[in-house]
């Protein structure tokens, strides 16, 4: 796309040069470290499953099980239990749940753990390698039947087959991305439910078993309707990397995965997030999972005028985390938001640009564009207005991801009608504007041009500021969206070791190989 | 005195109203006609489907018309709100509790239980406020402490005691099966078990939330859309001066 507003390119690599410094030290740190959910994310990737009586799932029971020995790498214990049980995975997984603690049996010889390691390993590798070219097999030959932007839509009725019906119905309406909303409380639980659920509050449970179901429901949608429709959860909140292990298996094609939300918007450990995020990176990135990030937050909290900076500064970040985490861009969906105030004069103006800048800053991400919400008042008229423009910014700019506004918004969790008639909103507005970006250029000196270039030069002083205080110390500070988060506080704390020397993680080493860190 | 009246299209007493819905039936003149009985049935005369679409398989759209002879008399209808017709401006609610308290007000909020959607307790209490109305950090004469979200009810409790707090407010935004309710419901219990219940101001708001509703659980008021920082604090301000004879109101 050609560059019309002006952005200065050496600020711009001035601002990406200041993200690599800010987020090295934190890398160093991550390497240095694991957690609970890391360790589980990695027992499930081995075929760890399943729950006791209790709804514990296996790869709690394991790891609770290890306690201080968890900072050798969880998995030896495991792969030990299959040598020396002589179970299949299938058959470890019941004993664990009928009670067997792998924890107390007697270690086997290194390299016959070695050899049993690298067989799990490679029976997942071919699983999510399978996965994988299934998704481009079919993108490939339904080419050109999705839209741009990828139409996203949520469903959120709590019980997954409730959601399948939702999801099926806003497919065949045109949706090419489904996500389904978990329920409110999920982000904080330090393990994932295990098995099919159907109550939830505001969502449903991310749980393996669901994302079967949903999977199969779409894939029979696809094969009807000659159009892939992309599965979407969230690989965010204490369990980021086990649900992101979940989706490589299960084919999830897009996640939502922020490197700092956790600690700034759940108020989760800033060490545990950090190191969680890493690794369920790791595993999209190896599982070609397009990831979203959470801009969006710091536009709901903070005025969007003002703020505007925080978002293309955190943009930066992700980038950066992404990058380290072996993500190419066409897998970066870098968040950001339509939510200023409408009665903004020219506010109109300020989105198209902030849209814009984002565009021709990032230009291989699929942007990920979220729609007005904090100003939707229960006026459903007014909303559909609201959408409307939103969708005129999304198309005329060239957004990646668009998620469409509901006309309910403030209401309730979308009607199936809702969804349809944002669907319809969408494809109208873009359809009949398809080409107006191009045949569209900006003055020098107009409130556009200017604006985006005033936002860069804002954003670029804010990472200078982090620059020099430091990233963990900035977050304490309450630089970011104004909320502090002490180092030693927040949620999951408990569940951060430091690796030992001889820490062991096949599938770890196996992606890094893979994705060339 | 009665005043009788129906919805208004163009002409007085029409009694013209639109709905939309969806049916679970397949798009087609059969949905069609359910649609327009189904109107009928609600009471409507002259019922017109103007425009029906398919949603997916088993369902259709409708969007329809109606006139109604039903009415209501609109002097037999009482309200209570929280707050009546006068509103305290920042600057007047201010001066009030500079002259009746002599300190300031001081109020704790949070978004309770699994709740993480903090639109609500921030457009009532962050400084920047909602719509060009500030909220109640901007108050001079207001200690704010905005807890955020997904604060155990517990935790709230705690935290109202230890900056002696005046009053605590709760926001309850996304519901389902009325989770809402039990979470409100559970913070008086708590209140009442350890014998604070008289010692706040208990205020519950969010988009379901109505003052009928929030006084049915035991709270002081409830607030729902449309609610600014001013109607807060004006309530507040008025039931403080009636909670504590010390405060003169």
């Amino acid at each position: 796309m050609e560059k019309r507003l002006h952005l200065p390119p050496e600020r711009i690599d001035r601002a990406r040069e200041l993200a690599r410094r800010i987020v090295a030290p934190v890398q160093e740190f991550i390497e240095a470290h694991t957690t609970v959910t890391v360790e589980r994310a990695t027992l499930r990737l081995a075929g760890a499953d399943g729950a006791d009586a209790d709804g514990v799932p296996v790869p709690n029971l394991v790891v609770d099980q290890l306690r201080d020995r968890l900072e050798e790498g969880a998995l030896k214990y495991w792969v030990n239990a299959l040598l020396r049980t002589g179970e299949g995975v299938a058959g470890l997984n019941r004993r664990v749940a009928e009670g067997l603690r792998v924890s107390d049996l007697p270690l086997a010889d290194p390299i016959a753990l070695e050899g049993k390691a690298a067989e799990l390993v490679s029976a997942c590798t071919r699983r999510v390698r399978g996965n994988r070219s299934l998704r481009e097999e079919r993108l490939a030959r339904y080419a050109g039947k999705n839209h741009a932007p990828l139409l996203y839509v949520i469903v959120a009725t709590g019980n997954i087959h409730e959601d399948v019906k939702q999801a099926r119905a806003a497919a065949e309406q045109g949706a090419d991305v489904v996500a389904v909303i978990r329920t409110t409380a999920q982000s904080l639980l330090d393990y994932v439910p295990y098995g099919a659920t159907t109550e939830g509050f505001g969502g449903t449970y991310a749980t393996q078993e669901n994302f079967r179901i949903m999977r199969a429901a779409l894939d029979e949608v696809v094969e009807k309707q000659g159009r892939y429709v992309y599965l979407t959860n969230y690989a965010s909140g204490l369990c980021m990397p086990e649900i992101a292990a979940m989706g490589a298996l299960e084919r999830l094609d897009m996640m939502l995965n922020d490197s700092m939300y956790g600690i700034l918007f759940r108020d989760i450990n800033m060490y545990r997030t950090f190191v969680d995020q890493k690794f369920s990176r790791m595993i999209n990135a190896w599982a070609g999972v397009i990831i979203n990030t959470g801009e969006d937050n710091y536009l709901t909290t903070s005025d969007a005028v003002e703020k505007a900076y925080t978002v293309l500064a955190s943009q930066f970040l992700n980038e950066r985390f992404a990058f380290a985490a072996g993500l190419e861009p066409w897998q970066m969906g870098l968040g950001h938001a339509f939510e200023m105030d409408p009665t903004i004069r020219n506010g109109f103006l300020l989105e198209l640009s902030q849209a814009l800048m984002a565009r021709e800053i990032f230009p291989e991400a699929p942007l990920k564009y979220m729609p007005p919400t904090k100003f939707m008042t229960g006026d459903i008229f007014r909303g559909v207005v609201q959408n409307a423009l939103f969708n005129f910014v999304s198309q005329m700019t060239g957004q990646g991801i668009h998620l469409l506004g509901m006309l309910t918004e403030a209401i309730h969790t979308p009607f199936m009608q809702d969804r349809f008639l944002a669907l319809e909103n969408a494809k109208y507005v873009m359809n009949n504007m398809a080409d107006l970006g191009d045949e569209v250029e900006f003055r020098k000196d107009g409130v556009i041009v200017k604006r985006a270039q005033a936002v860069l030069e804002e954003t670029v002083a804010f990472l200078e500021k982090i620059d020099a205080t430091g990233l963990m110390p900035a977050i304490e500070q309450g630089l970011f969206a104004d909320i502090k988060r002490p180092r030693d506080m927040g949620k999951g704390l408990e569940g951060l070791r430091k690796k030992a020397d001889g820490y062991w993680n096949p599938f770890e080493t196996h992606l890094q190989r893979e994705l060339g860190l | 005195m009665t005043t009788i009246v129906r919805p208004y299209g163009d002409t007085l007493d029409d009694g013209a109203v639109q709905l939309s819905f969806t049916l679970p039936v397949p798009f087609g003149p059969r949905g069609r006609e359910a649609a327009r009985l189904f109107v009928e049935k609600l009471g409507f005369r002259h019922a017109e489907i103007v425009h029906a679409a398919p949603l997916s398989e088993g369902f259709s759209f409708y969007v329809a018309y109606g006139r109604t002879e039903t009415s209501i008399d609109v002097d037999t209808i009482h309200v209570e709100e929280a707050t009546g017709e006068k509103l305290y401006s920042m600057n007047e609610a201010c001066e009030v509790i500079r002259a009746r308290l002599g300190r300031k007000l001081v109020v704790v909020g949070a978004c309770t239980g699994f709740d993480a959607h903090t639109v609500g307790i921030d457009a009532i209490m962050n400084m920047k406020g909602y719509n060009h109305h500030y909220g109640l950090e901007r108050y001079q004469e207001v200690e704010a402490h905005n807890l955020g979200a997904q604060v155990p009810n517990e935790k709230l409790i705690d935290y109202a005691v230890k900056v002696n707090a005046d009053a605590i407010l709760v926001s309850q935004i996304v519901t389902q099966k009325d989770v809402h309710i039990r979470n409100l419901t559970e913070l008086i219990e708590l209140l009442e078990a350890r014998g604070l219940r008289e010692r706040f101001v208990v205020c519950a708001g969010g988009t379901r939330i109505s003052n009928k509703l929030a006084v049915e659980l035991g709270y002081d008021a409830g607030f729902g859309q449309g609610t600014y920082a001013e109607h807060v604090a004006t309530f507040l301000i008025e039931r403080l001066g009636v909670k504590h004879p010390g405060v003169r109101s």
